[in-house]
C-alpha cells in the first residue's frame, strides 16, 4: 500500500515565498517543445473520433429545420432503410452544449424545437455512410407554436435588464455636458463562431454493470462528467469520460454537447459501443456562439484627456432558459479611471441557436468597442492615443477602490510603443500604390481567475509522474504541468510523464476563462512541496535548504541519489487548490498592448494587416514558447474579429445562414503577418504560489481594436460595426471623397 | 464494392461502401486516423494527403476511385521517433497547438515544397520567369488552404521556411 498524502491550499493570502525562483533544475519558463509534439506532428495523438471498440455502430444526428412542437416523424420508414439500426428521438437528448460549469443538464428536448438546427433524433446504423443517408432521409413533423423574434435590436424582443449588472456612479450626464470633449457612439459586433478544428465527437460504451465510458472531446471533464450524469438519471461515478487529446476548443467544448447525449443513449439502447461525430456544420449550430452586441459607449474629458465619464451600455442576445450572458462590460468595470459611471447591461430573448462563452466571453469584444472608442475621444482631444491611455491608467479599481494585484497596463503601453517604433500621425498621409498604410493601437485587458484544482504527482528513484484530469486544448498543458514537477522535483523534463484527459484521475481545474495553467499548475505544484517536505524530513533537512536536481537530493555539498533514497518505492502526493480571498480582496487582471500596421485599399476597401506587435504581462510565463503560440492565436483572432468573421442569422427565422468553413471567414494564413510577442517578467504574488496569471485569452482582448483603429489612421474611415469588410470601408472611402 | 489501395508503400485489400471517402476510407478502415476530418466538405485542409505526390483534400474524393495510385498519409512521412525535418520543424517552431489540423498541415507543405522547386507559380508570384523562392509570403499563399483556428500561422510559415533554407543548402 502506497501512502498519498495531501497538500491544500485556500488561497487567501498572497505568496511572497517565490519558491519557484529558489529552484534549480531550470526548466520552467524555458520554450521546452511540447512532449506531446511528436506524436501530434506524426499524426499518433488519437482524438476522440479516432477511438474504435469493436461492434461500434455509428450515429449521426437530425437537425429541425423549424421551430415549434414535435408532433411525429417518419422513423418507421428510416429503420427499414438499408443498415439502420434504430432510431433514437429520446426526449432526453439535449437541445444544445450545457454552459461553461453547468455541471447539470441543459434544456433537454421534451418535444420542442427552439431553434432552426436543433438536433431533435439520431439514426443509428451500422456504417457512417448508411446513417449519414438515413439521416437526411429523415423527416420530423413540427406544428408551429406562434411567432418568435430573431434579432435582439428588434423592438418585440423580450429584454431583461438584471439588477446586479446594472452600475451607476456619480453623474454621467452632468460629466458629458460639462465636458471639454466628448463622445457617444454605438458599436456592433456580429454573431460569431469558436469554430475549433477538430468537430464534437463522442464514443460512448456502457458496461454490464451500468458504467458508461464516452471518449470525447471537451475541455472540463469534472463538470462535464456531472453533467452526463444528470441527463442520463445516473450516479456520476457511473460515468468516465476520456479526452487526453482535444482538437481546440475556444468555450465551445466547455460544456456537454448533443453528440455525448446521443451516442450515450443509442449505446444503452442498442447494448453497443456508438460513435456520433458532429458534422462541421452541426457544430456550428449545437454548440454555443458568441452573441452578437450592441455597445452604446459614452465619454467625457477634460481639456489635457483626463477622463470624467464612462458609460458602456449593452445589448446581447440568448435563447430563452440559458443562464450565461455574454460580460460585455467585465474589462471596462477597471480598465480605465473615471470618477462618473454607467454600466448597463441587458440581454434580449431570441430564437437564435444558444449564446455561450466563446474565447475571451466579455473583454474580447467589450475592450474591442471600448478602445476603438478611446480612439475615437483621444482624436477629439488631438491627444495621441498612447499618451490618452497614459493618462487615464487607474492606480486602484475605479469603482470600488480595491487594489490591483499588479498594475502592468503603463509598462505594457511603453514597452510595446518602445518595440513597434509608435509614433502618431494624422490619417491619409502615407500611401503605397493603391493602399492607404495607417497605424493604430490598443491597450489589452482580461481579468484573472483561479478555480478549484486537484493533482497527483508520483515520485520515483527515476522520475515523477502527474495525474489529473486536466485538459490540453492545445494550450500546453502537458508542457507546463511537466515543467513544474520538473523544477520542484528536480528531474530532466524527459524524466517527468503527465497523464491527462481522465475522469479517473484527480479534478483539476479543466480549460477555460485562461484559468487553467495557473490553478492546475498549483495543484501541481502543492503536491511536488508536499514530496519534498518528505523528502526534507528523510534527510533530516529543513525543506527550504533542500536542492532537488538531476535526481538528486543536495544539501551542504551531500549528494544524494533519488533512486537511493526512495528505492523501489513510489510516493504519491495530492495537491488541492481551494480559490480564497486572494481573488476578491484586490482585483487580478492581466494587461497588454498592440500595435498595427494596415494598408486599405482605395480601390477595392480591402484591409491587410501589415505589422503587429503584442506586449503582454501575465505574471510568471511557464512556457515561452507556448505562451506566445497562444497570444498569436488572440492576436489572429483580434484580426478575424476585426476583418473577416461574422455569423449571418436570416431575418426570417434566425438559422445560421453561413455555418460552414468556407462562408464563416476565419483568418487563412496570408492573411497574418510574422506577429510579434513581447512578455514583461513579473511575478503577482496574489494570483497563486507560481506568481503566474492566465495567457490563453489576453491578446484577443483588444487586437481587433488595434486593426480597426489604424484603419481609419490609414484611409480616414471609422468603422463602428465590425468586421470591417469592404463595402463598409468602401461606403466610408466614397464619402470622403 | 472490393479494390485495393496503395498507402505508405503498403497494399491494402479493401470492400467499402462505394460512397466511402478516401479519408473515411484511411480513419476508420485502414486505421490511419492521422488524417484527420474537420468539415468533410475541402473547406478546411486538415485531411490533405498525397496522391502521386500532389496533395489533395481526401474528404473530396471518393476511396474506390484511388485504385493504383501511391498515397502518402502524415504516417508515411515520419514517426515520432524519426521525424521528417518538416515534422522537426513544426515541433521546433510550436507550429500547432492542438494539433488536429497538423498532419494536414505537414503534408501539404511536404507537397508545396516541391511545387516551388518545380517552379510553380502562386497568386503572389511577381515574376513568372523567376525561380520561386519560399519566402514568407508565397509560403503563406500557398498554405492558405490549410486553416488552424489555433492560429499558429507564424510558427508554420517558420518551420516550413527553416525546411526550405536546409534543401536548398543540402
Amino acid at each position: 500500500m502506497t501512502l498519498e498524502t495531501t497538500r491544500r491550499l485556500k488561497h487567501d493570502t498572497p505568496d511572497t515565498d517565490r519558491r519557484l525562483d529558489g529552484m534549480a533544475q531550470g526548466v520552467l519558463g524555458t520554450g521546452m517543445d511540447r512532449p506531446e509534439g511528436p506524436l501530434k506532428v506524426a499524426g499518433r495523438a488519437t482524438y476522440a473520433a479516432e477511438a474504435h471498440p469493436e461492434a461500434m455502430a455509428e450515429g449521426y444526428l437530425v437537425r429541425a429545420a423549424t421551430i415549434g412542437r414535435i408532433t411525429g416523424s417518419n422513423g418507421d420508414a428510416i429503420r427499414a432503410m438499408p443498415g439502420v439500426i434504430e432510431v433514437i428521438e429520446d426526449e432526453r437528448m439535449i437541445r444544445n452544449a450545457a454552459q461553461g460549469m453547468a455541471g447539470e443538464s441543459p434544456v433537454q428536448k421534451q418535444g420542442q424545437v427552439w431553434y432552426v438546427g436543433q438536433p431533435v433524433a439520431c439514426v443509428v446504423a451500422e456504417s457512417f455512410e448508411q446513417a449519414r443517408h438515413a439521416a437526411q432521409a429523415m423527416l420530423v413533423t413540427i406544428e408551429p407554436d406562434g411567432t418568435h423574434v430573431f434579432d435582439a435590436e428588434d423592438p418585440a424582443a423580450e429584454v431583461e435588464k438584471p439588477k446586479q449588472k446594472q452600475l451607476d456612479q456619480g453623474d454621467l450626464e452632468g460629466a458629458m455636458s460639462a465636458a471639454a470633449f466628448s463622445l457617444d457612439a454605438t458599436y456592433h459586433t456580429p454573431s460569431m463562431s469558436s469554430a475549433a478544428m477538430e468537430p464534437h465527437a463522442s464514443v460512448a460504451q456502457w458496461d454490464e454493470d451500468g458504467a458508461l465510458t464516452l471518449r470525447g472531446s471537451y475541455q472540463l471533464l469534472k463538470f462535464n462528467k456531472a453533467e452526463l450524469a444528470d441527463v442520463l438519471g445516473v450516479a456520476p461515478e457511473k460515468v468516465r469520460i476520456l479526452s487526453p487529446y482535444v482538437g481546440g476548443g475556444f468555450g465551445s467544448k466547455l460544456g456537454l454537447a448533443p453528440e455525448a447525449v446521443a451516442a450515450a443513449l443509442a449505446a444503452q439502447a442498442l447494448g453497443r459501443p456508438v460513435r456520433v461525430v458532429l458534422h462541421r456544420r452541426q457544430v456550428f449550430e449545437t454548440v454555443t456562439r458568441r452573441s452578437e452586441t450592441r455597445q452604446r459607449i459614452r465619454l467625457a474629458c477634460d481639456a489635457e484627456g483626463k477622463l470624467s465619464a464612462i458609460g458602456h451600455e449593452n445589448l446581447v442576445s440568448q435563447l430563452p432558459g440559458e443562464v450565461f450572458s455574454e460580460p460585455v462590460a467585465q474589462g471596462t468595470h477597471f480598465q480605465y479611471a473615471a470618477p462618473n459611471r454607467v454600466i448597463g447591461h441587458e440581454i434580449a430573448r431570441i430564437r437564435r441557436p444558444a449564446a455561450g462563452s466563446v474565447r475571451a466571453p466579455g473583454e474580447a469584444v467589450g475592450v474591442t468597442a471600448f478602445e476603438i472608442a478611446i480612439d475615437e475621444l483621444a482624436k477629439k482631444a488631438g491627444i495621441d492615443p498612447l499618451e490618452f491611455r497614459l493618462r487615464n491608467v487607474p492606480d486602484k479599481h475605479p469603482e470600488n477602490g480595491k487594489p490591483f494585484s499588479s498594475s502592468t497596463m503603463e509598462a505594457t503601453l511603453r514597452e510595446g510603443a518602445k518595440r513597434f517604433g509608435w509614433t502618431h500621425t494624422p490619417p491619409r498621409q502615407r500611401r503605397d500604390g493603391e493602399w492607404w498604410i495607417g497605424t493604430g493601437m490598443a491597450g489589452a485587458v482580461r481579468v484573472n481567475m483561479m478555480i478549484e484544482a486537484m493533482a497527483r504527482v508520483v515520485l520515483t528513484g527515476q522520475g515523477a509522474r502527474v495525474e489529473c484530469d486536466m485538459t490540453d486544448i492545445g494550450t500546453g498543458s502537458y508542457a507546463i504541468l511537466t515543467q513544474v514537477a520538473a523544477e520542484m522535483l528536480g528531474f530532466a523534463p524527459d524524466r517527468v510523464e503527465t497523464v491527462l484527459g481522465d475522469t479517473d484521475l484527480p479534478p483539476a481545474s479543466g480549460s477555460g476563462g485562461s484559468f487553467g495553467a495557473a490553478s492546475t499548475s498549483t495543484a501541481v505544484y502543492l503536491a511536488c512541496m508536499e514530496l519534498r517536505e518528505r523528502l526534507a524530513a528523510k534527510l533530516g533537512v529543513k525543506e527550504t535548504e533542500l536542492t532537488l536536481k538531476d535526481g538528486l537530493a543536495i544539501h551542504e555539498n551531500r549528494k544524494t541519489p533519488l533512486a537511493e533514497l526512495l528505492g523501489e518505492e513510489e510516493w504519491r502526493a495530492l495537491g488541492h487548490l481551494q480559490p480564497g480571498k486572494a481573488g476578491q480582496e484586490v482585483r487580478q487582471a492581466t494587461w497588454g498592448a498592440i500595435f498595427a500596421e494596415v494598408a486599405v485599399s482605395d480601390v477595392t476597401g480591402e484591409t491587410r494587416v501589415r505589422r503587429m506587435d503584442g506586449t503582454f504581462a501575465a505574471g510568471r510565463i511557464l512556457n515561452l514558447k507556448t505562451a506566445r503560440s497562444q497570444c498569436h492565436g488572440g492576436m489572429i483572432w483580434g484580426i478575424g474579429l476585426a476583418l473577416t468573421e461574422a455569423m449571418e442569422h436570416d431575418p426570417r427565422d434566425g438559422h445560421m445562414v453561413n455555418r460552414d468553413l468556407a462562408e464563416y471567414h476565419l483568418p487563412v494564413n496570408l492573411d497574418v503577418p510574422q506577429l510579434g510577442v513581447h512578455f514583461l517578467e513579473e511575478r503577482d504574488d496574489w494570483a497563486n504560489p507560481l506568481q503566474a496569471k492566465g495567457i490563453g485569452e489576453l491578446a484577443i482582448c483588444g487586437s481587433g481594436a488595434a486593426v480597426i483603429n489604424a484603419i481609419e489612421n490609414a484611409c480616414g474611415v471609422r468603422v463602428r460595426r465590425l468586421p470591417a469588410t469592404l463595402d463598409q470601408v468602401m461606403d466610408g472611402l466614397i464619402a470622403q471623397g | 464494392m472490393q479494390f485495393q489501395l496503395d498507402v505508405n508503400g503498403e497494399r491494402h485489400a479493401l470492400d467499402l461502401d462505394t460512397r466511402t471517402s478516401l479519408l473515411d476510407a484511411l480513419r476508420d478502415h485502414l486505421g490511419l486516423t492521422g488524417s484527420k476530418k474537420g468539415c468533410d466538405h475541402g473547406q478546411c485542409g486538415a485531411c490533405t494527403v498525397m496522391v502521386n505526390g500532389r496533395r489533395i483534400n481526401s474528404c473530396l474524393t471518393l476511396a474506390c476511385m484511388h485504385e493504383g495510385d501511391e498515397i502518402t498519409t502524415i504516417e508515411g512521412l515520419g514517426r515520432p521517433d524519426d521525424l521528417s525535418p518538416l515534422q522537426r520543424a513544426f515541433v521546433e517552431h510550436d507550429g500547432y497547438q492542438c494539433g488536429y489540423c497538423t498532419p494536414g498541415q505537414i503534408c501539404s507543405a511536404t507537397a508545396m515544397l516541391d511545387e516551388i522547386k518545380a517552379g510553380w507559380p502562386s497568386n503572389v508570384t511577381g515574376d513568372l520567369e523567376a525561380q520561386v523562392e519560399a519566402s514568407i509570403e508565397e509560403v503563406s499563399e500557398r498554405m492558405s488552404g490549410n486553416l488552424c483556428r489555433c492560429s499558429c500561422y507564424p510558427g508554420i510559415v517558420d518551420a516550413i521556411r527553416q525546411v526550405a533554407k536546409e534543401e536548398a543548402r543540402a
